[in-house]
């Protein structure tokens, strides 16, 4: 019994991250038409710069609010210094995330060099919650609570403010969003700034987790591109769903059948390629 | 097609025979690792160039071929004469599968889907141990030795590759040049009144994806056969990644570019590597260079360079 909670609680933890990666993926590919790879390694940057601060004897709070803030400004570099230059250019600006992400990967182990660097649990959630005579590490409920209190955050965002307002337009029909006056070079770097530093928040929450590492955004990019074929593009729901549940197949598989992990996290993609191409939730990819 | 066409691609082939006569070791083992990747870039440009469709998993075939070639010979002790069109054929069959995906979507989305499934199977190279041996790869391959041909010996190596290389890149160029290829390149400009005309666009971008596969799977196990040794990380995106800016640096939809491409991505990378570290970090910055300053290749800027100078000299 006490196996099957902890493994339910790290497929919930994971699919929270999951989604805080996806979801600012999803959002700058539904707005911008930009498959962003630099995601994974921008959530990797993340957690980097969260083991920092924290090494630097500040709390995780404090670690996770500048990983947000720092990777969300390096997201609005690269859109305004690279992508921007690219526009009506889909393949050239994929390709350009996928050359900007070697370069981050590459910076990040000629900085904090090939060993990983472990993000301590915060003291507060180290003794599990005992109840009903089982325990509940604290940690993944605190990532579960977090990832829940931004998916919510950010359906608030788009669907109750004017910001919100103006990515919806945007997403539907991006000329007539401009023709009605709606600044769409400014709300592009917003986007970009905020769908980055959610990755970045995410690589932070997810620090104590994973730890740190080259290779982290090999890890974690293709995941997030599984849940986002999976839940369908430009769909927050479908995100959201999709997300826990790539985060249940992906743990189960490794828990029960650790070789074929990576093949059983391939069925549920083919089968939902093959009966929905747009995804759970989606509209037709172009 | 001018007359004198087949004459650039001779005289190229006879200088690259004699090659390894003139060269030292180190040239001639360099040479044929750029054989080997200009094979991979040929077939992946048949998709980015031909087709116009930008795959990202394109290491997937390459990895797969050799896997099969070199899991036959060292888990079921089978000979070349087995593994190798045993693994020609079961890549181009997963080809076969892997578009059947892929092709649910194009542009990004297809990008997106090839890019998951390579990166899938990377992780089934690293992670099933049991099969694959995992991150300690699979060792203690050998060379073929058709007709009694010592391949193990460097100048031979090159010389078969350059035969195999050079065959491919031949029918490569007889498929583009084909009707069938006329229409490919039809349903990349126009895939709307190709398929107005009567044209069947999938099975057409299908049937370019397994040829695709099938030539990347040769290269596979010219790459395995040249290195005996095979690590889940030839699977990688980083692999993907060099292929496709070889095609893209030379120039995509060209005989000629993906050729060119590979030679300096190879050659750039051994020097590279011979100097700095960083070599993922100069392939993402070139990736940028090519991708904002040069998004033709050099192929097509040569070509519109000479066609300028011989309206100059008539």
């Amino acid at each position: 019994m006490q196996i099957w909670v902890i493994q339910t609680l790290n497929s919930l933890s994971l699919g929270g991250l999951l989604f805080m990666l996806s979801s600012g993926f999803a959002l700058i590919f539904g707005l911008m038409r930009i498959a962003n790879l630099t995601h994974g390694a921008l959530f990797m940057l993340g957690a980097y710069v969260a083991a920092t601060v924290v090494r630097a004897g500040y709390g995780l709070a404090l670690a996770a609010l500048a990983a947000a803030v720092a990777i969300a400004i390096v997201g609005g570099l690269i859109e305004r210094l690279i992508l921007r230059r690219l526009t009506g250019n889909p393949q050239g600006q994929v390709l350009a995330t996928l050359g900007l992400s070697f370069v981050a990967a590459d910076f990040c182990l000629m900085v904090w060099g090939g060993d990983p660097i472990p993000i301590n649990t915060p003291a507060m959630f180290r003794t599990p919650l005992q109840l009903l005579g089982l325990s509940f590490p604290t940690y993944r409920l605190f990532v579960l609570a977090v990832s829940i209190v931004s998916a919510a955050a950010l359906y608030l965002l788009i669907e109750r403010t004017r910001l919100g307002a103006m990515i919806r337009a945007g997403v539907d029909d991006m000329q007539m969003a401009r023709a009605v006056g709606i600044p769409a070079s400014r709300l592009f770097t917003t986007v970009f700034c905020l769908g980055a530093g959610l990755a970045g928040l995410g690589g932070a929450i997810g620090g104590p987790i994973f730890n740190a590492y080259p290779g982290l955004d090999g890890e974690m990019l293709p995941l997030a591109l599984i849940v986002v074929i999976l839940g369908g593009v430009g769909s927050l729901v479908g995100t959201f769903v999709a997300s826990f549940v790539i985060g249940f197949v992906y743990t189960f598989g490794i828990a029960l059948a650790p070789d074929l992990a990576y093949v059983i996290l391939f069925l549920p993609m083919v089968v939902v390629i093959a009966f929905r191409p747009t995804g759970l939730f989606g509209r037709a990819i172009t | 097609m001018t007359q004198r066409a087949w004459l650039p691609p001779l005289v190229l082939l006879l200088c690259l025979a004699v090659f390894p006569l003139f060269a030292g070791e180190y040239f001639v083992n360099l040479g044929s690792q750029v054989l080997v990747a200009a094979v991979f870039a040929s077939s992946l440009n048949l998709l980015v160039g031909y087709a116009g469709l930008t795959s990202l998993g394109h290491a997937s075939f390459l990895g797969l071929s050799a896997y099969i070639s070199a899991w036959l010979a060292v888990r079921m002790g089978l000979g070349h004469a087995v593994t190798a069109p045993a693994a020609l054929l079961l890549t181009t069959l997963i080809g076969m599968a892997f578009g059947w995906i892929a092709l649910r979507a194009t542009g990004l989305g297809f990008l997106m889907l090839t890019l998951a499934l390579s990166q899938i199977v990377w992780g089934v190279g690293f992670r099933w141990v049991s099969l694959t041996n995992g991150d300690n790869g699979l060792s203690g391959l050998t060379r073929p030795q058709p007709f009694g041909w010592n391949l193990e010996i460097s100048n031979n190596y090159f010389w078969f590759s350059l035969i195999v290389a050079g065959l491919s890149v031949f029918l490569m160029s007889r498929f583009v040049d084909s009707p069938f290829g006329a229409s490919l390149r039809g349903t990349r400009d126009q895939p709307r009144r190709m398929s107005a005309l009567g044209f069947n666009v999938w099975a057409i971008r299908w049937v370019a994806f397994v040829v695709s596969s099938f030539f990347a799977a040769v290269a596979g196990l010219l790459y395995v056969y040249f290195h005996k040794y095979i690590h889940p990380s030839v699977m990688s995106i980083s692999v993907s990644a060099e292929a496709l800016l070889s095609v893209i640096a030379g120039g995509s939809g060209t005989i000629a570019g993906p050729l060119l491409g590979a030679l300096l991505v190879v050659v750039m990378k051994n020097y590279a590597s011979a100097y700095i570290e960083r070599w993922n970090m100069l392939l993402g910055f070139v990736f940028v260079f090519i991708v904002i300053f040069m998004p033709n290749g050099v192929v097509p800027g040569l070509r519109h360079w000479t066609r300028h100078w011989r309206k100059d000299s008539p």
